[in-house]
């Protein structure tokens, strides 16, 4: 584990980076024992003022469980310091769903067979326009892992059409070299979100059989490519489920603080996902409670208190206006997964089903209700 | 002694009673007119990432039109992205007044002095008035001062830590040796820390997690109001001298000089 290396399998034109970060975060992931907590450990860490990288391990340990209450009250505070009672709302658009990667868990799977489309030309612009009107100000753009439908040229055309609807474009797409996202920056994106899935090199690699994403470390090196390549911001998160969630919290925990000491400026935050029904696998086990998830989300907070923390539609709403109030700084709203779907003319199919179908307007007055000020726009492209 | 009531606070020129500048964006946004009216605030910071852009919730439509607005350059990384950030504030509309934040430091949001510096040189070459944010060092804020800056904003302790005037000692020496409103910006956690900031010579205090994070914003701001005028109060009173070391000496230790 100590020594993983998959360099020799990159394809040709993957770039290499230095694996030594990744090599440090993975060692100690390896030490990391959930199971090695005590009650005391749990209270130490919620009371010190700077959560370590221990404190982080415990809050994370199924010793940490019955104490949620305490941890949440103590989250709280740090969010509120750090971001008040802010909650930044954006809705993802997804742009294609043709994908080349095998993921077994996935509903883009290559081998599944769902309706494959893309949105191209004037369709993209008709769904751009559809969310803007809306009053959002900030758009995630996704694409399934395709780089021959959703080439490089196809993605930084969807950011410069994005561009001149929105003042805040995110990136979910495949890994980038860094000219690529230098390429993607210079048209107008500044965030790059890259789920790891799993930091288990095991289990990444039995259940990514195919495709790029099959390599395990040109995937985890993807930020520090974005943030060389001139982003602002990163975004990381494990697939809850998929390994020990627990493991995987603390490996991702890590991998996001080594990032921010070594480019000090970056922008940090966590997504949440976790197991839900997919298509095809309707079956998929899903492990992670809601407990479990908050557990997860509580940690971040102590162990980074200033990185941001995204809640997906896939939590339903009840779970989404709560946890705005302990820890996540961001939520989606009005969203449609299926390609076509704002404009009101689905020509693919969806990767997951969602759980919370609230409009804009529904989502924005329980937040209201909830004491919480949505911002839309938080961020100047400078 | 100069009366409370006559006692202005100057910067750039613009003359302000209140010493109390309010920071914005960790409240709800209709929150904001009943803060700076009880707090009475007459100067109130906007982040320009969020007032940019129109969308909805736009923080500018809550802020009263008596206020001074004092944009902020937040998310600027080197001097001339706050630049831009600062003209765009102009074109928005938001007046001559900017606070210079450079931050290279997403953890604990620490100034870059360095290159504040270099933006209060650009930016006052622009015509703006310009209130930088940095780090209580004194020769960062000597350079400041000979680049133009109207006021100099020295942080009490990290931003949004509640923590009040860690860097005390610092602000001092600032506020004796430049011929500068003093500004204290960011960390001040109560009413008392605020009161003890403007008692050593600070001639305003930011503040807004204090008061964001408290039960009651609308109070909180009351009590900063108060706290901030009592010690300006007190400052302009020259506090009483406290014996250092218990007492006199009974036989007094330069008894002997025969001076003839």
């Amino acid at each position: 584990m100590r020594d993983f290396t998959d360099a020799e399998d990159y394809e040709q034109g993957m770039e290499h980076i230095d694996p030594e970060l990744m090599t440090r975060v993975l060692g100690r992931t390896s030490d990391y024992d959930p199971d090695d907590y005590s009650d005391r450990d749990v209270l130490d860490a919620i009371s010190s003022e700077n959560v370590s990288e221990d404190g982080f391990g415990a809050l994370l340990s199924s010793a940490a469980e019955p104490f949620l209450e305490k941890i949440a009250i103590r989250a709280r505070e740090e969010t509120m310091k750090h971001f008040g009672n802010s909650v930044n709302i954006f809705t993802p658009l997804y742009a294609s769903n043709y994908c080349t990667n095998r993921c077994v868990y996935c509903g883009f799977n290559s081998s599944n067979v769902i309706k494959r489309a893309k949105l191209v030309g004037d369709e993209i612009d008709r769904e751009m326009k559809a969310i803007s009107s809306t009053g959002l100000r900030e758009i995630l753009l996704l694409t399934g892992e395709s780089r021959t439908h959703s080439d490089p040229g196809y993605i930084a055309d969807l950011v410069s059409r994005a561009s001149r609807y929105f003042s805040n474009i995110g990136l979910e797409v495949y890994p980038m070299n860094t000219d690529e996202y230098r390429k993607m920056h210079e048209m107008g994106a500044d965030y790059v979100t890259v789920f790891q899935e799993t930091y288990d090199t095991d289990v990444y690699r039995k259940v990514h059989p195919a495709g790029r994403k099959r390599i395990f470390s040109y995937r985890f090196n993807a930020q520090e490519r974005a943030l060389i390549g001139g982003m602002r911001g990163v975004g990381f998160a494990p697939l809850l489920g998929l390994s020990d969630f627990r493991k995987d919290s603390f490996a991702c925990g890590l991998h996001a603080m080594e990032i921010q000491r070594k480019y000090p400026h970056a922008e940090i935050s966590f997504s949440l996902p976790r197991f839900r029904p997919f298509i095809n696998h309707e079956d998929a086990e899903n492990s992670v409670t809601e407990s479990k998830l908050l557990q997860v989300a509580m940690a971040y907070r102590l162990f980074m208190p200033f990185a941001g923390e995204t809640i997906s539609t896939r939590e339903r709403p009840g779970f989404r206006d709560n946890i705005v109030k302990i820890c996540a700084t961001k939520m989606s709203a009005g969203v449609s997964v299926g390609i076509g779907e704002h404009s009101g003319s689905e020509k693919g199919d969806a990767q997951f089903d969602i759980s919370d179908p609230r409009n804009l307007e529904e989502v924005m007055n329980a937040l209201v209700a909830n004491g919480r000020q949505p911002v839309f726009n938080d961020y100047i492209k400078v | 002694m100069k009366k409370l009531n006559d006692d202005l606070l100057d910067i750039g020129g613009r003359k302000f009673r209140s010493r109390f500048i309010l920071g914005s964006g960790k409240f709800n946004l209709d929150m904001t007119r009943t803060v700076i009216e009880n707090g009475g605030v007459e100067m109130a910071t906007l982040a320009v990432r969020r007032a940019n852009a129109g969308g909805m919730e736009n923080i500018l439509d809550y802020m009263p039109g008596s206020i001074t607005l004092l944009p902020n350059t937040s998310g600027a990384r080197n001097a001339d992205e706050a630049v831009r950030i600062a003209e765009l504030a102009r074109e928005l509309g938001c007046g001559d007044f900017v606070k210079v934040e450079i931050i290279r430091d997403s953890k604990y949001l620490l100034p870059d002095n360095a290159e504040t510096t270099k933006a209060v040189k650009l930016l006052k070459a622009r015509n703006f008035i310009v209130m930088p944010y940095m780090m209580p060092d004194l020769s960062a804020a000597r350079d400041m001062a000979d680049a133009g800056a109207d006021a100099i904003m020295p942080l009490g302790a990290p931003i949004g830590s509640n923590k009040g005037l860690l860097t005390r000692e610092f602000v001092k020496i600032l506020v004796e040796e430049i011929d500068l409103p003093i500004i204290v910006d960011a960390g001040i956690g109560r009413p008392s820390q605020a009161c003890e900031a403007m008692e050593i010579g600070a001639a305003a205090i930011m503040a807004n997690t204090a008061i964001a994070t408290s039960r009651d914003p609308a109070s909180m701001a009351r009590a900063f109001g108060m706290a901030i005028e009592a010690g300006r109060l007190a400052y302009l009173s020259g506090p009483g001298r406290i014996l250092e070391h218990g007492a006199e000496a009974s036989s007094p230790l330069t008894g002997f000089l025969e001076d003839g």
